[in-house]
């Protein structure tokens, strides 16, 4: 019976090769982010690299208990202009969580909830009149209770 | 799939908007059963006030599943949002709302 089991599941992987090779399935679908996004995730950490230190408030918790859902937001209200607000999980394997182009007349305020892997620095990015500057906060991810 | 909840709020000269959507959120890398579950997640949303597009927003697939967001936008009570999102199953959803 297990040999069996064995020869039905190695069937189904070669069938799954045999998609992907054919084309079937494009490598978009079969992975987790396309490579646009891959794109912008790149494009947002060389940002984060040269970004100073910026004048917005960046809330995020300290410890989080449930990396899959971690709250955080980011309000540069009082800046003017801003265009653009991303949040970069730096241990992710794709480190750009998300990318806000803000215009027209949205205030610079986003909260959202995203993933985390483990505990890591989360930058938030805030672009304002052409120039980036960034907010870090390190957030502990605690699953299975003893600290991270 | 794909149900939206939406809810505009104006309070002096600013609404806020919170949204709410229903969607798995799978990254395509996490394994139920020794089998990888396929990528299924918002790749991209628009939030327009009143046919003016406001937020327009890549969306990676690490927002947590069932995934919420909150803008503020300058307007009135009474200012219609949309809201348009798209997964990377080329799937879409669409919400609207008068806000109040």
């Amino acid at each position: 019976m297990k040999r069996r089991l064995f020869l039905k599941s190695a069937m189904a992987g070669s069938a799954v090769a045999t998609a992907v090779g054919a084309g079937l399935l494009t490598p978009s679908m079969a992975f987790a982010n396309t490579a646009d996004f891959k794109a912008v995730s790149d494009a947002a950490g060389a940002a984060s690299a040269g970004a100073g230190k910026g004048s917005f408030k960046f809330k995020a918790p300290k410890i989080a208990e449930n990396g899959a859902v971690v709250p955080m937001t980011v309000d540069a209200s009082k800046m003017s202009g801003v265009t653009n607000i991303s949040f970069y999980v730096t241990a992710n394997g794709t480190p750009l969580a998300a990318s806000f182009n803000l215009s027209g007349a949205a205030a610079g305020y986003v909260s959202t909830r995203i993933k985390m892997g483990k505990t890591s620095n989360v930058d938030a990015l805030v672009t304002a009149g052409g120039a980036t500057t960034k907010v870090s906060q390190e957030v502990k991810v605690t699953i299975g209770g003893c600290g991270g | 799939m794909g149900k939206i909840k939406l809810k505009p709020k104006a309070r002096k000269g600013v609404i806020g908007i919170k949204a709410l959507i229903k969607h798995p959120m799978e990254t395509g890398l996490r394994k139920k059963k020794g089998k990888v579950v396929p990528a299924n997640h918002i790749t991209h949303m628009v939030v327009s006030h009143n046919g003016n597009v406001v937020v327009d927003a890549d969306i990676g697939s690490s927002i947590s599943k069932n995934p919420y967001f909150k803008f503020n936008v300058a307007g009135a009570k009474g200012d219609t949002i949309e809201l348009k999102y798209t997964d990377n199953k080329g799937k879409t959803g669409t919400a609207t709302a008068k806000s109040k």
